[in-house]
């Protein structure tokens, strides 16, 4: 049974922050979460509905002053086809091809993902890894939120009732290499059991730099797993740092039993995909 | 040859199409009949059940408790709320007796006040309103007040028992004495969901007559013809059912179909008007039939070099709430619980019990998936054992013709186990394959698989495996199932001279409306397209059974080739020497009308006896091989099946393009099945009652599946088929298994083989769990 609330689709950036405002309006980009969650089964139907498609600020991927930018409404699709994606952040490509499939990849958005902030999001790890910040906007003024402070608890974000997402911009140090990888229960329309990414800096002999270990699916929210990161930061992707790094991240983490995997799983197979992007880094 | 004409009422769909009548389309639908609904369905135009408009009708929803088990006290409608303008509808509205008519009358279409509610999705009440929304804000405004009651949800903590079998022959105890390996195994699978595209949808229209006619999605519909008269109080003529497009069944539609269609008709009775109940798919996940899950303990006793000398099996299915064909589901479960293989001393154990949680039911395969399961991964064990190849081990216990099986069924034909088994050893190279991944697993460190333990990966990250199951089918009912159906399917010469087949057997996808004229017109010696299929509606067809048990083409099909053998005979008779197809366009013309309806007949020489469980269980069966390919990934232990080859004796293909439709269908089923699908419940609630968490496989999960057909003829039916349904369901769930142990060394018990399985057999210390506990017990 579709809910029909009243929508608004504002061609200005001020008018939409002034529906924002206005309260009781509940953004929409690529619908694919919202259009799921306001039928009322689920909950209640919002009274009005703000449409983002209209909003060219919010568009975009763009290579400046060393950092990647990408407009709140850009697309799984977008992003796959994006060369500058391609060649900068390659992880994020892979991450965003593995979610949904075609049609959800067509219309779901960066933004979307982010703001709906599930714990199973598949950039949320990616973002986090790269030390992204979002750039959100209303009638207050604009602000720049690391995507490390960004989510708060379950589906809980630092984003205010009154602003949107607009950009999210993603450092490039040189030097930085980012990998992902994503556990589900099948090969496409599969919401993560585990999802990781890892980053890091190699300084030859002095070791890693920056390390960032950060997972979806086993927390409330995305986390970064700081005694882990602690554990590979200084040091190099040998045997022995490894099986220390997996070992840290399974006492570290604490997942739970749902309806799609169980804790063990979730805290053995996140080590063990540390483990192995490790061994690949290492090269043995 | 292309066929044309299609069922009344599709013709602008035939003129969107491009395809000239014979014209031969890409792919490989030469030589064969088309799809007589494919049109329709390619091209949209197909109606199913959500798109017949009936104006002025209202819409129907279902009250459910929320409660595992508890005695309904009172329905209580919000005081402030104007009911006038919609209708409420409880078990005092039923006219006549509140029951689910099938094997037993424990199901009430609602539960009365005063009553027990047995599951947590169980329908109170009903409610018609003229638009959705109405429906949606009064729907939380009835309350019901209930008493809590003890819930019980393991059925071996049951004391219920809806049907128990003891099947047993030779002389088990010395049977064991005498073998020289004795192994034990116990095995578990869970609920399965059909997973139809198309929801469960019906819409009542209430008669003049004080009737009801019901159009919907539906196996069989004279199981709904039944129940209608049954609670409704309404004669033959009064209750009509008409079969819509169907978009798919797999059992989902056999029972279900009859508690929506009373549903709706008591709504429409009391509305005075249509009334459509079209449930979203959240609710009929939750709702309707699921297959049963199982417990089945195996005890086997072998010799040395892997002949079966004793057998020992214990079934326990859990029926759910209420009995619906449960009965029939653990017959067939038990009677092929050993798997098709010779073996003197035998005792199959059966009982399924009831408890509170929705009832299960009939689904592709009927009970035999979940026993066969087991006894192939028990074979496999036990080959694994004696160090015997799993090809080898089947080689030695496989049926051959005038082999016994457990009811003392002698095999007197059509005995293509050793066959199937040969065909799929040989295509998929099996025993080469097996060598190379042996090599593969040896090389690997540590004992082939993830050290114990360890977070630690190893050195590659998949390892492939490859898995042989072999399973048997009982074709068509169990024991005199057919007997007592005696169905009746008619084929008639119009008094304007054209050739229809009538029977109440549904098209859901399978091919029904194809193979039924193209099986009259080869009888004939007429074009298929001559050959009409009447409408499945109660007026206009007899009960020729339900479209269930594999048992359109072998039973139905047959006596629909019988009737337009004496129909081809009558006209040939009154018009000598001229050939059927010439003379009875003007036999017509000059006799009127000539309709054959043939009555089944048991099959010669089939004797079952329904109290000790002794004859023959099935007058023929088909039998199946499958070979399954798998890739798990090390590290997360994800499971990729690669390739099924699937070999499947139906004693005659009808249409090839179909029959290999349905192994791969079928296939793919098992295939997840065996890999992901799984209910999960917490106080008797499905968790994952949605789309979103019962996962089923996509494009990219499938394997390549590679069908191979034997033909070994049944002699009993007139064109020696068995049929394809249920069989390959049957097999390729234990082959993927197997194919799992063979990557990885670890046997997995339960089904789905879950990469959180997998991965905790693989890291227990001692290889898991799942290995010791079919420890040797002598
Ligand atoms: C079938 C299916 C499969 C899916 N598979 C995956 C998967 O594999 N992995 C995955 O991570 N997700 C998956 N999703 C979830 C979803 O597609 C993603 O989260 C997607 O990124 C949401 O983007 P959207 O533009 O569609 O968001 P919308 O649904 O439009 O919005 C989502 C939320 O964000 C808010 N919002 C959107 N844009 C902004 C903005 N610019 N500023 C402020 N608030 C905003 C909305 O108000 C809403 O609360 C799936 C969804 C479906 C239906």
């Amino acid at each position: 049974m579709p809910a029909e609330p009243p929508i608004d689709s504002p061609r200005r950036l001020f008018e939409a922050y002034e529906l924002l405002a206005a309260g009781s309006t509940r953004p929409i980009a690529g619908g694919t979460d919202v259009m799921v969650a306001i039928t009322g089964e689920l909950g209640p139907i919002p009274e009005r509905m703000l449409d983002l498609s209209r909003l060219e600020e919010l568009r975009g991927i763009s290579l400046e002053q060393g950092a990647l930018l990408l407009g709140a409404r850009a697309t799984y699709t977008e992003i796959r086809r994006s060369t500058v994606c391609r060649e900068h952040l390659p992880a994020l490509v892979e991450a965003a091809a593995t979610i949904g499939a075609a049609q959800i990849q067509n219309r779901g958005t960066i933004g979307g993902n982010l703001a709906n902030a599930s714990p199973a999001g598949d950039t949320l790890p990616v973002l986090l890894a790269a030390d992204a910040v979002i750039l959100v906007g209303g009638q207050r003024g604009e602000r720049e939120i690391p995507v490390a402070d960004f989510f708060l608890d379950y589906r809980k974000t630092a984003l205010a009732p009154d602003e949107l997402i607009l950009q999210v911009q993603v450092p490039l140090p040189r030097g930085r290499s980012l990998r992902f990888r994503k556990v589900g229960t099948r090969r496409a329309q599969a919401i993560s059991k585990v999802v990781m990414a890892l980053a890091w800096q190699d300084l030859g002999s002095a070791g890693w730099k920056d390390v960032r270990v950060a997972l979806g699916s086993v927390a409330a929210t995305p986390i970064r797993a700081r005694a882990t990161e602690a554990v590979l930061e200084g040091a190099g992707p040998t045997p022995e740092v490894a099986d220390r790094a997996a070992e840290t991240l399974a006492g570290e983490l604490q997942p739970i039993d749902d309806v799609r995997s169980t804790a063990e799983y979730r805290r053995a197979v996140s080590a063990r995909i540390l483990h192995r992007l490790l061994r690949d880094a290492g090269g043995w | 040859m292309p066929t044309r004409t299609l069922t009344p009422g599709t013709e602008t769909v035939e003129r969107a199409l491009v395809i000239d009548p014979g014209q031969r389309v890409p792919g490989r639908a030469s030589g064969f009949p088309l799809r007589r609904e494919g049109p329709a369905k390619l091209t949209g135009a197909a109606k199913y059940t959500d798109d017949l408009v009936f104006p002025g009708a209202w819409y129907g929803i279902t009250i459910r408790s929320t409660e595992a088990r508890a005695k309904l006290l009172a329905i209580e409608p919000d005081p402030d709320v104007d009911w006038s303008k919609v209708v409420l509808a409880t078990a005092a509205d039923i006219p006549g007796d509140n029951v689910v008519s099938l094997i037993k009358d424990d199901q009430p279409l609602l539960v009365p006040v005063g009553g027990e509610i047995r599951h947590h999705a169980e329908p109170v009440a009903l409610l018609a309103a003229p638009d959705r929304e109405t429906l949606r804000q009064l729907k939380g405004r009835i309350k019901l007040v209930t008493e809590a009651l003890p819930p019980v949800f393991d059925p071996e903590e049951s004391d219920h028992v809806f049907a128990q079998y003891e099947v047993s022959q030779g002389d088990v105890a010395a049977g064991f004495a005498a073998a020289d390996l004795v192994l034990e195994g116990e095995y578990r699978v869970g609920h399965q969901e059909q997973l139809y595209i198309e929801n469960q949808a019906m819409i009542a229209v209430p008669g003049e007559d004080g009737g009801i006619v019901i159009h919907g999605s539906m196996q069989c519909p004279y199981y709904i013809h039944k129940a209608l008269k049954r609670a409704l109080r309404l004669s033959s003529v009064q209750a009509r059912v008409i079969q819509e497009e169907t978009g798919g069944g797999f059992g989902g539609k056999e029972e279900y179909p009859s508690m929506l269609a009373l549903h709706a008709s008591l709504l429409a009775l009391k509305a005075r008007r249509p009334v459509r109940m079209i449930y979203e798919r959240h609710e009929d996940i939750a709702a309707t039939t699921k297959r049963h899950p199982a417990i089945v303990r195996h005890r086997t006793g072998v010799t040395k070099d892997g002949r079966l000398v004793a057998q020992d099996i214990e079934v326990v299915m859990d029926g759910g709430a209420y009995c619906t064909l449960t009965p029939v589901v653990l017959s067939r479960g038990v009677l092929h619980a050993g798997g098709p293989y010779r073996c003197p001393n035998v005792r199959l154990r059966g009982r399924a019990t009831r408890t509170n949680t929705p009832p299960n039911g009939a689904f592709r395969g009927f009970g035999a998936p979940q026993t066969e399961f087991a006894a192939e991964t028990q074979l496999n064990r036990i080959a694994e054992r004696l160090a015997i190849s799993p090809a080898d081990i089947r080689r030695r216990n496989v049926y051959r013709l005038n082999d016994t099986t457990p009811t003392g069924q002698v095999l007197r034909e059509s005995v293509a186990a050793e066959e199937v088994l040969e065909q799929a050893l040989g295509a998929s190279l099996y025993e080469r394959v097996r060598e190379r991944t042996a090599r593969d697993a040896a090389q690997r460190r540590g004992s082939g698989t993830i050290p114990a333990g360890t977070l630690r990966t190893g050195d590659d990250r998949t390892a492939t495996g490859i898995g042989l199951a072999l399973a048997w089918h009982g074709a068509g009912f169990t024991g005199s199932g057919e007997v007592h159906l005696a169905s009746v399917a008619s084929v008639e010469l119009t008094a304007d001279g054209r050739l229809r087949v009538l029977t109440a057997n549904t098209e859901m996808g399978q091919g029904t409306k194809t193979v039924f004229p193209q099986m009259v017109a080869a009888e004939l010696g007429v074009r298929v397209d001559l050959v009409e299929y009447a409408a499945q509606d109660t007026a206009e067809v007899l009960d020729s059974g339900p479209t269930v048990a594999s048992r359109t083409v072998m039973v139905v099909g047959g006596l629909t080739i019988l009737a337009a053998r004496k129909l081809k005979a009558e006209v040939e008779a009154r018009n000598p020497g001229v050939p059927f197809q010439e003379a009875y366009r003007d036999d017509a013309q000059a006799h009127g009308a000539t309709r054959i309806d043939q009555q089944f007949e048991p099959y010669p020489g089939v004797v079952f006896d329904d109290e000790t469980y002794l004859g023959d269980a099935y007058p023929a069966y088909g039998w199946a091989a499958a070979v399954a390919t798998v890739e798990v990934d090390l590290d997360t232990a994800e499971v990729q099946v690669r390739d099924v080859i699937a070999v499947d004796d139906v004693g005659k293909v009808i249409h090839p393009i179909l029959c290999e439709g349905q192994v791969e269908g079928g296939t793919l089923q098992a295939v997840g099945y065996a890999t992901i699908e799984e209910i999960k419940l917490q106080e008797g609630r499905y968790l994952n009652d949605r789309l979103a968490t019962y996962l089923i496989p996509t494009a990219l999960d499938a394997p390549h599946i590679r069908s191979i057909l034997v033909e070994a003829p049944y002699s009993g039916a007139p064109h020696g088929a068995k049929g394809v349904g249920e069989l390959p369901m049957d097999v390729a769930a234990p082959a993927v298994v197997a194919a799992i142990h063979d990557a990885t060394g670890v046997w997995i018990h339960e089904l789905p083989a879950t990469p959180e399985k997998i991965l905790a057999a693989l890291r227990a210390p001692d290889g898991g769990g799942a290995r010791r506990k079919g420890a040797a017990a002598a």
